[in-house]
């Protein structure tokens, strides 16, 4: 049983509680419950959808709060009031009271109706499209990353989701592989993404959608919820809400990237299959006698790590950075990597030394993930369920820092 | 009142004719023996899966921490969920059905003893085989629910997740020949004048919950079965690349699922039933409701089983029937409630263990009940949907629900089983650390889960904020750990020493308690007339009762003989559909040669003695 490090993070440890009893303890939760930051709370809505959702929970929690008082007062009247004492007769012999049964049924049940029909209508009212011209996004779910593609811009990224303040966004989503889930609760509820890539030709992919509308610009914090194997804990996102100018020069920004003067192809379905896997192979065999495809300034490492991402290791066999002969697609797409906070589906922060970590010993961070090491292969793990090996890179940690280099600036 | 008169009673007369020994309890099919054996096991399971559940506690103590692998974590929680399941929560409660549904019917023993037997020895060797992935480290890591398509071989390669089918396959059958059996039972065997509106409360939740075994197990059987030919032969039936479609195994998963909940704590519900009632002294208020409320439970739990599954994305149709079938079924569960509280009010209450118990799950299964509200409505599940705030609510209603009730049912008939009571100080203890550990472990895992934490992580970034509620559920957890401990340790020393109870210590009111404790094998020497809810409290017919129940008989009843075809089918099923694991059919096919020589062998035995 192999036995992983601990993983990174720019976060302090926090400090550890001291517990001295019981009630102390339920008090300090409380208190807990409502100070500190919660980056990945369900109770800070900040989208018209993860609102309707609050409201009705804030609602049904008075209701069972409520309900919760009456029972537990009663209870404990009642075991107050008729616990034994010395000298007890033999109690009055009650079987029953048939307006009382009606009174706590019929109570109740309005009760239910009030909470139900609140409910049937936040149903309804979150699953249906915003807006006609609503900003749409194919979220795909892969073992154990994301990736983005806005079909309108024909930009494809991955494990952070760009978004622009105050515009309708509808995500389309699939999986590759198995069911995952998309959740980042300040947007909004989660919804699961069903294996679609996979279907059968002629059958209808299922796919499932969100909609809502991003009130406020930030840096939102998701992860998968649907138990998708080994590394499920490790396949987190960011979403980051900007305005539109932003946006606007963000998707600009992605075909500038490198000189690149047309944009790449849509990709289609959006995922690796079996035949990508193997136009993935042929790609990385003709990337060896491809040029650079610009001569941007960049720093002597940088053009290094570029010459091994691109012929040595040949990584745009599964990676894509758009405007180079990189265009793997089984992997995320690398296009403006440098601009990315997070690393590795948003478990790491974006730095050299993180980067350079990971590229060398993805396992030591994200066990299952399907990507070759330095020193070894990619184990012939499974890819979209069929069997694909890539060979261990090879590259010496100096070659590892070039290539980090080359990604950092890329943006 | 009256117990001076039933001590009176000859104890104990009858052993020299019931055998003793290890060969004795193998080859039981006394229904008593097998209720000590599935209680025993279902216990030992308990300290399995509470192991499990410790060390993923420990591991959730700090963010990003990897004390274990993400694999073996996996497989914990996996198993964690599997085991309290399938291998405690369920066999505990038969335990109980066991023991006590003859005793309170008026019964000799069970319709079909052997078949009986043959269930338990089912149950324990599945539960071993499920069990047995940890010796080769490949225990099953696919999640309790095991939803395609990780469990096919693409994404789950190795024996794992075949222990896991392959194991709840086979104690699917006992769940299954144990709900036939209990039917039977109850509807052949109750005493002259034990109509159905005379029945106590656990032997009606026993009758219903057996109609939820045999309708609901053969549901996920065949799931199972899907999965095995998926996993074995090569089909598709959850393979969306061949047509195939991975929801499939959800509704099958959960239209089992959701009346497994209710298998799960409708036992419970039967057992505070009789409890509440003992120690205050009065018959059960709205006896004729609290029954149709269980049937009803029982019925509508049949629809509502969508509800796990509002973020699978079944359109807002499908999402508001399950809403609705969901919230109704909140309604006769509440009506229990009320009519537990009112079958105290005006009582007297004495506090035992097992009052504790019955009052600590109206305590906290209250809280899990009214989380259950929030989840029925479907968008706010859209949040809380896979989040530990899910855990926390289900631990509510599972440990808080059905455990609680099963503990109160432990210190209840304790005494009828062993003739001694367990120690009340011991109890005690045992009750206030479950209610502090208990509530310690789970209640931080509502915040955790509105904070964002989903369920299933090995891990969680210290970026969540949620390390102190983790850490306040690991200390709880250990407390909960040490109160388990208090209960066997009562167990084991009360069993010798503990105070000797007489036929009926807590002055109850229904049909065990006439008896000897314990009771001879063969239960009652006369069947007893019964006239009336509460036999034992109606003065008028104590006397009567205790003639046909308490008096030396004529001649001892004849009891089904002893066999060992049981344990060997049993394990000749278990061994039988093991070898689907290897995937060859003529293994296969050899494996089911022993199955049908013990069935025939069985067949062949005669049911009793020579010459009757």
């Amino acid at each position: 049983m192999r036995v992983f490090p601990t993983w990174k993070s720019a976060v302090t440890p926090r400090l550890r509680a001291s517990v001295a009893g019981f009630l102390p303890v339920l008090l300090l939760v409380l208190l807990a419950g409502c100070a500190g930051e919660y980056p990945q709370s369900t109770i800070d809505p900040q989208t018209d959808f993860a609102e309707i959702i609050h409201g009705l929970y804030v609602s049904v929690f008075w209701w069972t709060m409520l309900i919760l008082a009456i029972v537990w007062v009663a209870l404990t009247v009642t075991l107050l009031r008729y616990r034994a004492k010395p000298g007890d007769g033999k109690p009055k012999q009650i079987r029953g009271h048939m307006g009382l049964e009606i009174g706590w049924t019929v109570g109740p049940a309005l009760i239910v109706v009030a909470i139900a029909i609140p409910t049937i209508q936040a149903v309804f009212a979150t699953q249906r499209p915003i807006s006609e011209d609503a900003l749409v996004v194919e979220v795909t779910g892969h073992r154990f990353w994301w990736e983005f593609h806005y079909p309108e811009q024909g930009v494809t990224t991955a494990n952070e989701l760009w978004l622009p303040v105050d515009r309708a966004i509808t995500l389309r989503l699939g999986a590759s592989d198995v069911i995952h889930s998309f959740w980042v609760p300040m947007l909004g509820g989660k919804r699961d993404l069903n294996p679609t890539v996979t279907v059968r030709e002629g059958d209808e992919p299922k796919f499932n959608y969100l909609y809502f509308t991003p009130r406020e610009t930030g840096l939102y914090l998701g992860q998968c919820a649907e138990f998708c194997g080994e590394s499920h804990a490790f396949m987190a996102m960011r979403v980051k809400v900007v305005t539109d100018a932003e946006f606007e020069g963000w998707t600009e920004g992605w075909f500038a990237s490198r000189g690149a003067a047309i944009p790449a192809a849509p990709a289609v379905g959006g995922g690796p299959t079996e035949e990508a896997a193997q136009e993935a192979q042929e790609a990385g065999v003709a990337l060896q006698a491809a040029a650079p495809a610009s001569s941007v300034d960049l720093d002597p490492l940088a053009v290094q790590g570029r010459d091994i991402f691109l012929n040595q290791a040949t990584c745009g066999a599964c990676h894509a950075v758009n405007g180079t002969a990189a265009q793997g697609r089984l992997g995320p797409d690398l296009t403006q990597f440098g601009l990315r906070t997070s690393l590795a589906s948003g478990i790491m922060e974006n730095t050299p030394e993180n980067l350079a970590a990971w590229i060398t010993d993805p396992w030591r961070f994200k066990a299952g993930a399907n990507m070759p090491g330095t020193q070894y292969a990619m184990d012939s793990r499974i890819v979209s369920g069929t069997p694909f090996a890539w060979p261990a890179t090879g590259l010496d940690d100096e070659q590892v820092r070039a290539v980090a280099a080359y990604l950092l600036s890329l943006k | 009142m009256s117990t001076a008169t039933i001590e009176h009673a000859p104890a104990g007369h009858g052993a020299h004719t019931e055998p003793t020994g290890l060969w004795s309890w193998i080859t039981t099919v006394d229904h008593k023996r097998i209720a000590i054996m599935y209680f025993l096991a279902a216990t030992f399971f308990f300290f399995v899966g509470g192991v499990e559940a410790l060390l993923i506690r420990i591991q959730l103590w700090n963010p990003e921490q990897a004390i274990f692998s993400a694999e073996l974590y996996n497989q914990l929680f996996t198993m964690h969920g599997t085991t309290m399941v399938f291998l405690v929560a369920m066999p505990m409660a038969v335990a109980f059905f066991n023991y006590v549904v003859p005793l309170q019917i008026g019964a000799r023993d069970v319709a079909f003893p052997r078949l009986n037997a043959l269930s338990f020895w089912i149950f324990l060797f599945g539960g071993i085989y499920i069990n047995l992935g940890w010796f080769i480290g490949a225990a099953p890591h696919a999640s309790w629910v095991g939803y395609a398509t990780l469990t096919s071989n693409a994404y789950s390669p190795g024996f794992n997740t075949d222990f896991w089918f392959i194991g709840l396959s086979i104690i699917g059958i006992a769940s299954i020949a144990g709900g036939v059996n209990f039917i039977t039972t109850i509807v052949n065997m109750r005493a002259p004048g034990m109509k159905m509106m005379r029945m106590p409360l656990f032997t009606w939740m026993t009758f219903v919950t057996s109609f939820l075994l045999i309708t609901a197990i053969p549901v996920i059987a065949v799931a199972l079965i899907f999965l095995g030919f998926d996993r074995t032969f090569g089909s598709v039936f959850f393979d969306p690349s061949m047509g195939g479609d991975p929801v499939l195994w959800q509704h099958l998963f959960w239209i089992f699922g959701h009346p497994e909940v209710y298998i799960l704590i409708l036992p419970s519900f039967g057992v505070i039933s009789d409890v509440i009632p003992t120690f205050s002294k009065k018959p059960l208020f709205g006896y004729p409701i609290v029954v149709y409320a269980g049937i009803l439970i029982g019925f509508i739990g049949w629809g509502v089983w969508s509800h796990h599954m509002f973020t699978t994305g079944l359109g807002p149709i499908a999402d508001s029937f399950f809403v609705a079938a969901t919230m109704i079924i909140a309604i006769p569960t509440g009506v229990k409630i009320f009519n537990w509280i009112a079958t105290m009010w005006g009582g007297t209450i004495r506090f035992t263990t097992a009052m504790l118990f019955c009052v600590g799950l109206l305590v906290v299964f209250t809280v899990g009940g009214l989380s259950g509200i929030m989840h029925a409505a479907a968008p706010i599940t859209l949040q809380q949907h896979d989040s530990y705030f899910v855990v926390a609510h289900f631990h509510y209603v599972i440990v808080g629900g059905a455990m609680m009730g099963l503990w109160a049912g432990l210190y209840y008939w304790f005494p009828k089983v062993t003739g001694r009571l367990l120690n009340e100080t011991l109890g005690k203890w045992h009750f206030w650390t479950t209610m502090v550990g208990f509530n310690l472990t789970f209640f931080p895992m509502h915040f955790s889960g509105l904070y964002g934490m989903p369920r299933r992580i090995y891990t969680y970034s210290a970026d969540l904020n949620v390390d102190l509620f983790n850490q306040l559920a690991t200390i709880g957890a250990f407390i909960f750990g040490v109160s388990a401990l208090i209960m066997v340790w009562n167990l084991w020393h009360s069993a010798r020493k503990g105070e000797k109870a007489g036929a009926n210590p807590w002055e109850a009111a229904t049909l065990e308690w006439s008896i000897p404790s314990p009771p001879h094998h063969y239960n009652f020497p006369e069947l007893p007339v019964v006239r009336s809810r509460e036999p034992l409290w109606n003065d008028g017919e104590r006397e009567e009762v205790l003639a046909a129940t308490m008096l030396e008989p004529e001649t001892e009843p004849v009891m089904p003989v002893p066999s060992y075809w049981p344990i060997l089918l049993a394990l000749s099923i278990t061994v039988a559909w093991g070898l689907v694991m290897t995937g060859i059919w003529w293994v296969i096919v050899l494996g089911i040669i022993p199955v049908f020589f013990c069935t025939l062998m069985w067949a062949f035995q005669p049911a009793f003695p020579e010459g009757h």
